[in-house]
């Protein structure tokens, strides 16, 4: 991580406690729907000028964990203290206020932009809302936010399908930029990109990170990336934290059967260099009816894994370099994993 | 090693707006042969997709295959055919998986019945006998109580059990030749190594020629044997799987090692390529990755061949006559 140049910063910026985001089917044809229970208890801190990760398959919460901190969900239960403000207690003006300083960036920068709205429009609008500035000095700040991602300050006028995915995904930053925010949320946002741009994409975050000394909450289903821009990492599976660590630490020595299973499922480009995989049978069960006890004993490979492990839900505890919540962390097998780490 | 798939100087084109063609591919030629596995790979709009569509002559309208392209299935000259021997290929002879399961699945029939359809489409059988093929065919590609899951519908299965049920009813044809675009991109990566586990064993019991058409470098290696990386329409590089990721040699190739976040090794700043791919109506002129290449030179303004670089290893790259002398 020592690439990044950012140390482990101490500064609290954003605390989560307890997040429950249960999802109700609703309308006429809901039956005896069981709620979706998508966010089980999930508690994380992130500080300042930091990444956090979160990281898990489709379906395991991490993208509802990131809309209900920005209240664009509201949450079941649970609090998030950010900058010293309750978050989930803020009324409409105040949670206003609130977004200058929380902001998102997500996955598909093309459905997140008005097809209508010149680019420099869409990058002037936060500032407008806030306030932040009139007249030229609008225009302005537009051409030089344009002009931080890499994008010409005369795209200004041009309309969101002129441009790449990777370019749109840098208004997409720069919209985000515009309320001057100490914290955004990055939803999944080099997934849809190729290859070639998603690596400019990252150095741009990493880039904006130093400069302005912004935190993100980064998620991700991918490890590869998540190891590129990450100082910590949160595993999620169905619904809960399972694992969490600084980044080094937990792709070092993961600790939890599923962190080692995901690891070890990233497709690594070096055939010298093909792992033992650990190809996990079955698939991820409904966050609808999730299984008793520990969320991943249906699918588990541990060798001890027993009848306490569908009964008895492990929590959270150090186990050596990281956080793990397995009744067997201690003895998770680990292939060779990280051969040359 | 069987040849059974020979493509040469493979080119489509579609109409612009003012009805000039254009050639998003652009003189590709590949062989396949059975039980080996070749890796297309390429970044979005590089022309690889419609390169396998044109396999089953399944390029859509305006597009067309050019004169002077050649695609032959052991005899049979597939661009040739027409009517019931075109469809006779299709399927039958040619299997063809796609990234997104569920809009190739019919969500009103069972998954039973749509294997099951496979089978009588391509052999005279009983309904009965097609029933114990699709169940054997679900057992095959490892759906766990496949004898439950024949009346399942597509809305019941995980995206991974859909992806398992169209490689079924590819399979429902016995083809010779199984063509995979992004076979596992909508999948999580814990189920995507279980689909390519799947190919790969079908690969290996059935003596399939597999042509895997993926942009995740990831997958390529320990999967394929031979790869084939495209870029602009054409094929750029191509080699044994493993010579290529030993030494990589196009500039383009070479960008797209340096841009993969690495989940082993020490952590740098990635060396992204600069720029983005060009579209289609507008290839540059002479090497088409110049505008972007690091190394581009004053040759470079006249188009490249195919050089060879090293046993079975050729790039499509001036660079390649440099290492000669």
């Amino acid at each position: 991580m020592s690439d990044l140049g950012v140390g482990p910063p101490a500064a609290r910026l954003l605390q989560v406690r307890d997040l429950v985001k249960h999802y109700h089917a609703s309308g006429l044809f809901r039956g005896g729907a069981l709620p979706v229970r998508a966010v089980e208890g999930v508690s994380f801190e992130v500080h300042k000028a930091e990444t956090l990760a979160l990281v898990g398959e489709s379906g395991c919460g991490k993208s509802s964990v990131g809309r209900t901190i920005l209240r664009l969900q509201e949450p079941t239960s649970g609090s998030a203290i950010f900058e010293g403000v309750d978050v989930f207690s803020l009324d409409r003006g105040a949670l206003r206020q609130l977004r200058r300083r929380m902001q998102i960036i997500f996955q598909d920068p093309y459905s997140s932009l008005n097809p209508r709205m010149s680019i420099g429009s869409a990058v002037a609008e936060g500032i407008e809302i806030h306030k932040l500035a009139r007249g030229a000095e609008v225009r302005r700040r537009v051409a030089s936010l344009l002009e931080e991602v890499g994008l010409d300050p005369g795209y200004a006028r041009r309309y969101p399908h002129e441009f790449s995915g990777g370019q749109r995904q840098r208004v997409g930053i720069a919209r985000a930029l515009a309320v001057e925010p100490s914290f955004i949320v990055c939803d999944e946002p080099v997934s849809a990109l190729d290859v070639s741009v998603q690596a400019q994409v990252l150095n741009l975050l990493a880039d904006l990170q130093q400069e302005r000394g912004l935190s993100y909450l980064f998620i991700a289903h991918d490890l590869a990336v998540v190891r590129q821009i990450a100082h910590r990492v949160a595993v999620m599976y169905l619904g809960r934290i399972v694992e969490e660590g600084t980044t080094e630490a937990l792709l070092a020595s993961p600790r939890h059967p599923y962190t080692v299973a995901l690891l070890s499922a990233v497709p690594e480009p070096d055939p010298a260099r093909q792992r033992s995989r650990i190809v996990l049978s079955g698939d991820l069960p409904s966050p609808s009816s999730p299984p008793s006890g520990c969320p991943f004993h249906t699918r588990c490979f541990h060798p001890l894994r027993n009848e306490r492990c569908s009964t008895e839900r492990p929590l959270l505890r150090p186990v050596g370099a990281t956080t793990a919540a397995c009744h067997y962390a201690e003895t998770t097998p680990v292939p060779e994993l990280l051969a040359s780490a | 090693m069987s040849k059974v798939l020979e493509v040469e100087n493979l080119r489509i084109s579609f109409p612009d707006e003012e009805r000039r063609r254009f050639y998003p591919v652009d003189g590709v030629s590949f062989t396949l042969e059975r039980g080996r596995t070749l890796a297309l790979v390429g970044e979005s709009g590089c022309g690889k997709s419609l390169t396998s569509l044109a396999l089953l002559r399944l390029v859509p309208a305006p597009g067309r295959i050019e004169a002077g392209s050649n695609i032959r299935l052991g005899e049979t000259d597939v661009l040739s055919l027409e009517g019931d021997a075109l469809r006779h290929i299709r399927g039958r002879r040619i299997g063809m998986i796609f990234q997104d399961p569920m809009t190739s699945l019919n969500p009103v029939f069972t998954v039973g019945d749509q294997i099951a359809e496979g089978v009588r489409a391509h052999f005279d059988v009983s309904r009965a006998e097609a029933r114990q093929r699709a169940l054997r065919l679900l057992q095959e590609v490892g759906i766990p109580d496949p004898a439950e899951r024949l009346k399942a519908y597509p809305h019941q299965l995980s995206g991974g059990m859909r992806q398992r049920v169209m490689i079924a009813i590819a399979l429902s044809a016995e083809p010779e030749i199984l063509v995979a675009d992004e076979p596992t991109t909508a999948l999580d990566v814990t189920v995507q190594a279980q689909i390519l586990e799947v190919l790969d064993h079908l690969r290996a019991t059935r003596g399939m020629a597999i042509l895997l058409i993926t942009h995740d470098l990831g997958i390529v290696a320990g999967r394929a044997d031979r790869v084939a990386v495209m870029y602009a329409g054409q094929i750029v590089e191509q080699a044994p799987t493993d010579r290529l990721f030993a030494t990589p040699s196009h500039p383009y190739t070479q960008g797209l090692f340096a841009s993969v976040p690495r989940i082993t090794g020490p952590v740098g700043r990635l060396t992204p390529i600069g720029g983005s791919v060009p579209p289609a109506t507008a290839w540059p002129q002479g090497c088409r990755f110049r505008p972007r290449c690091p190394k581009a030179f004053d040759k470079s303004e006249l188009p490249p061949p195919l050089l060879p670089v090293g046993p079975e290893h050729r790039m499509r790259c001036w660079l390649a006559e440099e290492r000669d002398r």
